[in-house]
């Protein structure tokens, strides 16, 4: 099952490197990892996507908290959460298909940012599957480029992840 | 307030902090720290003659004392050489800070001279990891190095310092740190109210019970509690390789060690257990066998004081984070109020292990008689009486080290001294020099083989150099004995690689150190040269015991099956 795990690390050099090779080191899996640091100049908040089952992603809580530079993690699965990942897809944009290709963009709640006589950059948030289903979207009109910046998430409601 | 330069900081600290010796071997990187450790008399550091064994000694040291072992080494391949060591410490869970100098700041990254990326090579086999940024923060770094290195579940801590963080001219503040806090570190000593209550009601309830105890039980000081305990309730104790003397072996209840090569009534009472009590264990694959087939029918309580190693191969049915010590203690408060409720009849239980005893009594191996080639498991016998039992016994890696753990029975904790996560070949001599530097007084004997004693040889002469004592018993079967064990085993006897051909005259070899070494083929000699080895409890002696090379190690389990499923001998084994 697909779990996302966010942590609250310390904003310390080879505190990121130790959190990644964890994963491959343990053989786990990275499907996405976003990392930025947060309000707390002292913090970085990393999320990353990974699927196992239940005692693989047991182990994989255990062994980032065990992890000197984790402060704090949540699995954001556990409850009901807010996922968003952002994308710009550059794509062909040619006569007619400029129309289509509109149309499809403002079907998804996607934005135009970048314009040239031949190229569209389009914008998008929301969870995996709505990017997903974009791309599977463009794919016909050919798709030039893509960058995901992998999932980010919150909590539903009252609970936080923070000190 | 005193000002120091970043090296004296190192040298004052280590004084401070308690630390006695240090090992290690200087190069460019770290001279700055040497001259500082030049001008004082505090801290003596040991010079080894290549980095690996520094680490060794200081592993040796750690394991022996309970205090975390201090190496220092420079840049690049001294730090590399640094890596087999780091990587023994930590999957034995050893207390280690590892000082490596570093190239200035400015160079790094630049592939400068003797550079390398010593942290992110040590990445995954530390606990922790600093990099000095500025001189003033050597003191805090440093007390949280030793800090981490020796609580919650110990490991080895490296420090890189680049050469300019230590430069004479530059002087700071230093102030020694008693304490640090690390809001991201606190490691739980109590465990769980509800969860221990929890397990001494299934304790109480159980018919068929076993205890098994592991390093934890060492590190963690709990070798009382674990007795008290087990005598209280009257169950039957096996340890793990890490776990010996953890539990005396001389009394009635211990069932020895479990798991590959552990004895056939501790493999035989885990499988028929109903309840298993695992303190300070991690359930790895050299005790579980097939960790599907393991223990069928047992629920198992597991106390560790790492929750990563709870239900990480076997799953725990009562999982209980917390210090061997505390949890035990707390099991037996416990128990007291209840008194005098008793427990369910162990004595079913107890005939039937007394059955799995008698099985095998007398069965184990066939000693050599007067005049024949010695068999290795009778020479660790024969040690063990020359030293009363009471010596620190030391390991280097493959059968000697299996029979060594098998015919040495231990009656206390911090004796046996053995790479057994790692298995690395080579450990064995400067870990024992390690000890042997702390503990004048005592005996410390090194069981070896010629293939791993080879791997740090060169040792000697740091042995010659600081006049360290060890007694080095070699097994000597012209063979890497395990891996020939296994090609019998596997590879229908084809020994690839595994005869060592052009060994040295280990008689010469040893004089031109200064050393003496005694040449022993028959029960006879035996006696005669243990008496000599033993004399003199400062002189080195390399006791070259010539075994028979056809020896296996047994018990040895089945692969693939459960604990129960065990080779007993060339040509027994379990139905």
């Amino acid at each position: 099952m697909r779990h996302i795990i966010s942590i609250l690390l310390e904003n310390e050099p080879g505190a990121l490197s130790r959190a990644v090779g964890l994963f491959s080191q343990r053989n786990f899996n990275i499907e996405t990892l976003n990392v930025a640091p947060t309000d707390d100049a002292t913090l970085s908040r990393l999320t990353v996507t990974t699927t196992g089952d239940e005692r693989v992603i047991e182990q994989i809580t255990k062994q980032l908290n065990k992890l000197i530079d984790v402060v704090k993690l949540v699995d954001l699965t556990e409850g009901a959460h807010i996922e968003r990942e952002l994308m710009l897809v550059k794509v062909k944009a040619h006569g007619a298909q400029r129309d289509e290709i509109k149309r499809t963009v403002d079907i998804f709640r996607a934005q135009i940012v970048d314009v040239t006589p031949s190229i569209y950059t389009v914008q998008i948030t929301g969870d995996a599957s709505k990017l997903d289903a974009f791309v599977q979207a463009m794919a016909p009109v050919g798709i030039l480029e893509v960058a995901r910046t992998g999932v980010s998430g919150v909590s539903r409601g009252d609970k936080v992840l923070n000190l | 307030m005193e000002l120091l330069s970043g090296a004296d900081m190192i040298a004052r600290f280590l004084k401070d902090e308690g630390v006695e010796y240090i090992y290690g071997y200087p190069g460019g990187a770290a001279l700055h720290i040497y001259d500082a450790l030049f001008r004082q008399d505090d801290v003596k550091h040991i010079l080894v003659r290549h980095e690996q064994a520094a680490t060794h000694m200081a592993d040796g040291y750690a394991r022996a004392s309970g205090k975390p072992g201090v190496v220092l080494v420079t840049s690049g391949p001294g730090a590399t050489n640094a890596v087999t060591g780091i990587a023994t410490a930590y999957m034995d869970s050893i207390p280690m800070v590892v000082l490596c100098g570093q190239v200035a700041s400015h160079l790094i990254g630049e592939d400068a001279f003797q550079e390398t990326d010593i942290v992110g090579v040590t990445r995954p086999i530390v606990k922790h990891s600093f990099s000095i940024r500025h001189p003033s923060d050597i003191p805090v770094v440093l007390k949280k190095a030793f800090y981490l290195a020796s609580s919650g579940r110990p490991g080895p801590v490296v420090v890189d310092i680049p050469k300019d963080m230590t430069a004479p001219t530059e002087r700071y503040e230093y102030v020694y740190p008693k304490k640090v806090r690390m809001r991201s570190y606190s490691p739980v000593t109590r465990g769980h109210a509800g969860q221990t209550r929890k397990a001494v009601d299934l304790l109480l309830k159980a018919k068929r019970p076993v205890i098994f105890a592991g390093g934890g039980i060492v590190t963690g000081k709990a070798s009382e509690a674990l007795t008290d305990l087990a005598r209280r309730l009257n169950m039957p104790v096996t340890t793990s390789l890490m776990g010996l003397g953890g539990y005396p072996q001389g009394d009635a209840q211990s069932l020895g060690w479990l798991g590959m090569h552990g004895s056939y009534e501790a493999n035989m009472a885990m499988h028929h257990a109903d309840v298993i009590l695992g303190v300070g264990v991690r359930f790895d694959d050299r005790v579980t066998n097939n960790v599907s087939r393991f223990c069928p029918t047992a629920k198992i309580i597991h106390i560790d004081i790492d929750p990563s190693s709870i239900s990480k191969t076997v799953r725990a049915d009562v999982p209980i984070v917390g210090a061997a010590n505390h949890v035990l203690n707390d099991m037996l408060g416990l128990l007291s109020e209840r008194e005098p409720e008793q427990h369910v009849s162990l004595d079913d239980w107890w005939s039937r292990i007394n059955e799995w005893r008698s099985e095998r009594e007398g069965k184990l191996y066939e000693p050599a008689g007067e005049g024949e080639t010695l068999k290795p498991q009778q020479v660790v016998e024969a040690v063990h009486r020359a030293t009363h039992g009471d010596a620190y016994v030391v390991t280097d890696v493959g059968q000697h080290q299996m029979f060594a753990g098998q015919y040495y029975k231990f009656n206390k904790p911090n004796r046996w001294v053995s790479s057994s996560g790692l298995g690395t070949m080579g450990f064995g001599l400067p870990a024992a020099m390690g000890i042997k530097l702390s503990y004048q007084d005592d005996d410390v004997v090194l069981f070896t083989g010629e293939g791993s004693f080879q791997m740090m040889m060169q040792e000697l002469s740091t042995c010659k150099q600081f006049g360290i004592g060890v007694k080095i018993v070699n097994l000597n079967n012209q063979s890497l004995g395990m891996v020939r064990q296994w090609q019998d085993l596997n590879y229908k006897s084809r020994h690839a690689q595994s005869y060592m051909e052009s060994l040295p005259d280990f008689e010469v070899l040893l004089s031109a150190y200064g050393f003496r070494a005694i040449t022993v083929r028959t029960p006879e000699e035996l006696e005669a040269a243990l008496e000599e080895t033993f004399a003199d409890k400062h002189e080195l002696v390399f006791l070259d015991v010539q075994v028979d090379p056809r020896e296996h190690v047994y018990p040895m389990h089945v692969p693939l099956g459960s604990m129960r499923d065990m080779l007993l001998s060339k040509t027994e084994r379990t139905s």
